[in-house]
């Protein structure tokens, strides 16, 4: 029982995991960039609903706010920062990210100070008791909005003509351009989709937890990215196993009490022996170089 | 004399330092198959990436139809009418063999044309109807180039430009690339060919220009070219 109990949990956390590395895998499998500043459109999501919440007062106000404005935040970051790069080299590219997430990082810290803010009207309390054991409400509605999230987003990639010209895009830019598709436009609409799912994610976090500070994004944006590796980055169904998986044994290894301190260090070696078994992660293809 | 549908003036085009194209100029009429030949490295391929906008020429320009479409960028041409079929097919692996082609008409509005062409393609490969649900990257080298031909014939053009189709094929399935070429014309399809497979291309077409490193040294009627001894020594392999 408890072992189920820690799978649950598991699931749950992999389900957050895996909707943030929905959005690194998009990105880097359709603009073929590592957007490290991911993690950061969640905090500023996460400040948004603060926001809001102090405005209007309901939570669905918020989340709603708060999607509107990452996807913005999104568009925006693209259009300015990572766009005038098109064609760069992909250490100019990584490093703007990691301006960018600072950028967002000391924002934040300059408009709502160093302090961490409790939005309490975000967090849903109260458990689901079976037996002795409780499963937490927001871990329910994390794994519905996850299994979601999934089966949505799923059905538009690979059934709308958008999604199927996000796969030829993907796939072969130029062969893409000559079939008349506009891959800027697909582009910006792939940054619009992952932060979104970015301001999920970070609701999710924080119905948990309300617990909010510039750094809401990072551990989480690692985790998931380490995530999106494992299953294979560019592979959409590889985020949302690598995420799971990832969540999985996280919670796993915290019920095992001898290895509870060593949790992270079981993560990333997790990802070192998927790596070195399948270099381009479970799910992953291997990249063909161009000739 | 029938209309000029392509024309190029002047092409220059750069990579770097390095002047890939110098200053090439050529047109195509419409209801022709014009070949550009030439050795490996000549600029073909280069030629064909700035006509439909993947790159920008230095100087020079490319007309369509009396339009000058060379600073038109690349997602907008198909729709006037003009399709690239790349070199080495550049075909969507992991999409299956229809969406492939559905990805041909995707600036297409009009449901009934494209099933109207789909119909088409599958009766002319029917091969392709047999694989349709199958994924395109698990076709034959020979399939794949029949595929990207389809591919392109869903945007309905009127201009098509192949680069390479022969390409690492059988010789069987090159005699079968070529009738298709040819089956383009006849289905009132103008076509710009760069081949490699000079003696092919050069039986099957109307014109020929010939692309020596960045310049174009000869041109003129194909029946005439392909006996022309300086052609028949450095791109026929006959004494
Ligand atoms: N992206 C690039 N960067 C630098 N140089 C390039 C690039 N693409 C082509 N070139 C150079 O430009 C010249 C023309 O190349 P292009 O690909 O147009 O030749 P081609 O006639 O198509 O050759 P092939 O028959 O081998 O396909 C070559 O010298 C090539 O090395
Ligand atoms: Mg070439």
């Amino acid at each position: 029982m408890k072992f189920l109990i820690a799978l649950i949990n598991g699931l749950s956390a992999g389900g957050t995991y895996a909707i943030i590395a929905l959005g690194y895998t998009m990105v880097y499998g359709i603009a073929k960039m590592l957007n490290f500043a991911h993690g950061d459109v969640i905090m500023a999501g996460g400040y948004m609903m603060f926001v809001t919440l102090t405005l209007l007062g309901h939570p669905l106000w918020a989340v709603a706010a708060a999607v509107v404005f990452c996807v913005v935040l999104g568009i925006v970051i693209e259009r300015f920062a990572y766009r005038p790069l098109r064609g760069a080299s992909p250490l100019a590219v990584l490093i703007t990210a990691i301006g960018v997430s600072s950028l967002l990082q000391s924002l934040a810290q300059i408009l709502f100070g160093s302090a961490t803010k409790m939005p309490v009207k975000l967090q849903i309390s109260g458990a689901f008791k079976i037996g002795s054991f409780d499963i937490a409400y927001s871990t329910l509605i994390t794994l519905a909005v996850t299994v979601v999230v999934m089966a949505v987003l799923t059905l538009f990639v690979n059934y709308s003509k958008t999604g199927r010209a996000m796969i030829a895009v993907s796939e072969d830019r130029d062969a893409a351009l000559l079939m008349g598709i506009n891959t800027n436009a697909i582009i910006t609409i792939t940054f619009a989709i992952g932060s979104a799912l970015a301001a999920i994610a970070g609701y999710l976090m924080l119905c948990k937890a309300p617990s909010l500070s510039t750094t809401l994004g990072a551990m989480p944006g690692i985790k998931a990215f380490t995530a999106a590796v494992i299953g294979g980055i560019g592979s959409i169904p590889g985020a949302m196993v690598g995420g799971i998986l990832l969540g999985v044994i996280e919670s796993l290894s915290y019920s095992v009490p001898a290895l509870a301190p060593y949790t992270d260090a079981v993560e990333f070696a997790i990802l070192i022996i998927v790596l070195l078994v399948k270099p381009s992660g479970i799910l992953g293809k291997m990249r063909r170089e161009k000739v | 004399m029938s209309e000029t549908l392509l024309k190029v003036e002047n092409l220059e085009v750069y990579y770097g330092v390095i002047r890939a194209l110098k200053g090439i100029s050529f047109e195509v009429k419409k209801g022709e198959i014009v070949s550009l030949i030439g050795a490996n490295g000549a600029g073909k391929t280069t030629t064909l990436h700035t006509i439909t906008g993947l790159i920008r020429p230095k100087n020079g320009s490319v007309f369509y139809k009396g339009k000058d479409i060379t600073k038109t960028p690349a997602h907008k041409i198909v729709s006037e009418g003009l399709v690239h079929v790349p070199e080495g097919r550049r075909i969507f692996q992991s999409l299956s063999v229809y969406d492939n082609l559905l990805m041909g008409a995707y600036t297409r509005k009009d449901k009934s044309g494209i099933e109207e062409t789909m119909q088409e393609v599958f009766r002319d490969f029917p091969r392709l109807e047999e694989r349709k649900k199958q994924l395109a990257g698990t076709l034959s080298g020979g399939e794949q180039q029949m595929l990207a031909m389809g591919r392109a014939l869903l945007a309905d053009p009127e201009l098509i430009v192949l680069d390479e189709p022969s390409m690492g094929l059988s010789p069987l399935l090159v005699s079968e690339i070529f009738e298709i070429v040819k089956s383009f014309k006849e289905a009132g399809k103008t076509v710009l060919l760069v081949e490699q497979n000079a003696k092919k291309a050069m039986s099957i077409s109307d014109r020929v220009y010939v692309l020596e490193t960045g310049s174009i040294t000869m041109s003129g009627d194909a029946s005439e070219l392909i006996n022309d001894p300086s052609i028949k020594k450095a791109y026929l392999g006959e004494a």
